[in-house]
């Protein structure tokens, strides 16, 4: 610890070196820039914009009261590592420029444009709150779940706490190939006894101990040339205790014949030459390959005493959520059977119907096929159809000290790193801009005004003091039930706790 | 009074708090070797709070993506995440997730003739994170897997830029 100290002090000394040569020593006023959303996005933003100015002040506005975004609420609860970004993101909540300021959700409490009154600058960074539909019958049934809702409920967001589960049942299917597919497939699956080490929540391990699921069926519209998982998380899959894996054989047995130089049927994918695919995806195809034809022993011994099992399907697009008799929940899912086209590039293959359907009995349905972001509020710029904020760069088209960054102004694609970088650029060019003529902070007061219009409204702000006091108080609520933190998930309660002396 | 301490600590060292909590989130034993991990890498940050012999440095130079050189001294047995920390080299986001082989984000790319020399190859663990760096080379490591030896004096490792700083300037 003494060395990241270490590493704190001697950066700000260098970077306060730099400033004064770039900034001048004499300044009319001091820009302020708030940022909505902190998340991953907003906290690198503001992380590159105070290290690269001299005495800007960034606030950080959050629509709940706690804060880091998808590493609280998405991020599985059995990947503690990935969530060691934390760390970096207190660290920049504890610079004496920074302020976290909870409980305000701006387009609600506060608009964007009133920010734009209070500040030189403004960057949105509020992810992607909703998710793609399919549009298909049945996607209303009960038990018809978006996957963001159910990652939502096990991480105890608070708008999902509610949420009906069912889990009296022996086959779920989770419609998508991505990650969050893999997420939610994997909480269904894993031993119970490895959730309970984790910060799940506690009414979702109440609910899992009792589930019956016995397999999770995994359907893709592409091939396994396009999944969109990556191959630790596949390899994290396939190494389930107690759990099979189990792989689409009319796919993959075509795979087999075209690495042996064969024909191939029209339903199935074709890898021309594997070795000339990129590495990551070479890897990826081969482990699903070597999973589903040669699989080692060391994969078979997790396999041969399993329990529960897990299927990837491909080459299937759902058309109908069949209901049960009394329509409490789905009874099957019927899909039509694609083939691909096009593209010598095989990412960008598109799935073509056959005439050809299939039905896959279950009784609970995810829905994993994609986030997506909604405005903030009927001033700002909005592309409704992908979901993002139209942006050069990070600057909003048309809209002078407006930027985003992360999965707002990008799409719900990036993992953690690439939205690190995203911000970092974001946050690069609002330093051009500050530097440049382009930006006045004359007037522009920062939080004050906007707090005590807050305050007006009668909303309940939340410092990162507070936060740190729900934190404790989460962690000591955990260590009493042996996990590394019991999340408070009303926010009733969350206010109480960061109200408490 | 305790809420006052934790706080006066905070501000003397800011870590001090953080490097408690990153112990209460470990969380599953289900992944051996990535735990192992996390736990070894815990274990020597608390180590690096108290004195230690002194260990036997090499030299090695950071190439940094705008060109600059950094020349830093990095004790042997520390891996190249350590020596980044200890040394204040100064790579925007460099070891988000702390070693715990979950991010990337300590990707750096050795020379063919150094990468061959390591000791060991990367594990399909490591290798499956590197997969989704950016800017991978064949000679592409995750520098909190590769730890440092005596042969290493005078290696110059590359810090590849992000996607965002290879876009063209603004
Ligand atoms: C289920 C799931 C699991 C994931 N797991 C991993 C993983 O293991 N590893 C990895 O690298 N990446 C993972 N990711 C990806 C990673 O979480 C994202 O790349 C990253 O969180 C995107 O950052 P962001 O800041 O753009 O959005 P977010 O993290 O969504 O942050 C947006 C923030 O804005 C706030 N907000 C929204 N509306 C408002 C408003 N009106 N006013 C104020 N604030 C608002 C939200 O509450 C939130 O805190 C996962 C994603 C999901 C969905
Ligand atoms: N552990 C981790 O690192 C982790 C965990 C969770 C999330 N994340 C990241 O978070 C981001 C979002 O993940 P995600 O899984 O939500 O999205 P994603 O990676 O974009 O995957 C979406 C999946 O849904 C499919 N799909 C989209 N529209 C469809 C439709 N109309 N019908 C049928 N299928 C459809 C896509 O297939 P097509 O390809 O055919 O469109 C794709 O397989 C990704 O970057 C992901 O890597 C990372
Ligand atoms: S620091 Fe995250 S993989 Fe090395």
């Amino acid at each position: 610890m003494r060395v990241l100290y270490k590493r704190l002090s001697l950066t700000r000394l260098r970077t306060l070196s730099s400033y004064c040569c770039r900034w001048g020593s004499s300044r009319s006023a001091d820009p302020h820039v708030a940022i909505v959303g902190s998340g991953p996005a907003g906290f690198y933003t503001a992380q590159q914009i105070i290290k690269g100015h001299p005495t800007v002040r960034v606030d950080i506005y959050e629509k709940l009261p706690v804060p880091f975004g998808l590493v609280r609420f998405g991020v599985a609860p059995d990947h503690p590592e990935v969530k060691n970004c934390i760390h970096t993101f207190t660290q920049t909540a504890h610079r004496d420029r920074c302020s976290f300021i909870g409980n305000v959700q701006v387009g609600k409490d506060i608009k964007v444009a009133d920010l734009q009154k209070a500040y030189t600058a403004v960057v949105l960074c509020h992810g992607s709150s909703n998710d793609r539909k399919l549009g298909i019958p049945g996607e209303d049934l009960p038990n018809v779940l978006s996957a963001r809702s159910f990652v939502g409920w096990y991480n105890g967001l608070p708008e999902d706490v509610g949420l009906s589960v069912n889990l009296d049942c022996e086959t779920a299917i989770v419609l998508g190939h991505g990650n969050v597919a893999l997420d939610v497939a994997r909480v269904l699956l894993t031993p119970i006894d490895i959730l309970a080490k984790t910060d799940i929540s506690d009414y979702s391990m109440d609910a899992l101990s009792k589930s019956r699921i016995k397999k999770v069926v995994l359907v893709g519209r592409r091939g396994p040339l396009q999944v969109a998982f990556t191959i630790k998380e596949l390899r994290e899959m396939i190494t389930l205790p107690k759990c099979r894996t189990v792989i689409d054989l009319l796919t993959l047995s075509s795979l087999n014949e075209n690495i042996d130089g064969e024909e191939t049927n029209t339903h199935t994918v074709t890898i021309e030459n594997i070795n000339e695919l990129p590495r990551p995806r070479r890897r990826l195809t081969e482990l699903l390959y070597n999973a589903a034809v040669n699989p080692p022993e060391k994969y078979t011994k997790i396999w041969n005493d399993a329990t529960r099992e897990w299927h990837l399907k491909f080459l299937r697009s759902p058309s109908e959520i069949v209901p049960t008799s009394s329509k409490e929940g789905p009874e099957a899912v019927k899909f039509i059977i694609n083939m691909l086209e096009g593209d010598d590039d095989p990412l960008r293959r598109k799935a073509v119907p056959t005439d050809e359907t299939d039905v896959i009995p279950c009784g609970l349905v995810l829905r994993s096929i994609g986030y997506k972001g909604v405005p903030l509020d009927e001033t700002v710029p909005f592309d409704t159809s992908r979901g993002v904020i139209p942006n050069k760069k990070g600057r909003v088209d048309g809209f002078p000290g407006l930027y985003c960054s992360g999965w707002i102004a990008e799409g719900p694609v990036f993992v953690l790193a690439g939205a690190m970088n995203n911000a970092f650029a974001t946050g690069k060019v609002v330093l051009e801009d500050l530097g440049s003529s382009k930006l006045s902070s004359e007037n522009k007061g920062g939080k004050d005004a906007v707090l005590s219009a807050l305050q007006q409204k009668g909303v309940k702000t939340v410092t990162f003091t507070d936060w740190e006091k729900i934190d404790q108080a989460e962690i000591l609520l955990g260590e009493k039930a042996g996990k590394p933190r019991e999340k408070i998930v009303s926010i009733k309660e969350m206010i109480r706790v960061a109200s408490s002396e | 009074m305790a809420v006052t301490c934790a706080k006066l600590l905070r501000t003397v060292c800011p870590k001090f708090l953080l490097a408690n909590r990153s112990a209460c989130l470990t969380a599953p034993a289900f992944l051996p070797s990535r735990r192992q991990n996390f736990l070894q890498y815990q274990k020597k940050r608390f180590c690096s709070s108290v004195p230690r012999l002194k260990k036997e440095t090499v030299t090695l130079t950071f190439l940094m993506p705008d060109g600059e050189r950094i020349e830093t001294p990095a004790k042997v047995g520390d891996n190249l995440l350590d020596v980044v920390i200890e040394n204040d080299v100064d790579i925007d986001g460099f070891g988000a997730c702390e070693g715990t082989l979950a991010c990337s984000t300590c990707h750096l790319i050795l020379k063919p003739e150094h990468y061959a020399q390591l000791p060991e190859p990367p594990t399909d663990e490591e290798l499956d994170m590197l997969d989704l760096a950016f800017d991978l080379q064949d000679t592409s490591r995750l520098g909190c897997q590769v730890v440092v030896t005596k042969n290493m004096e005078g290696w110059e490792v590359r810090v590849p830029a992000g996607v965002a700083d290879a876009r063209e300037p603004s």
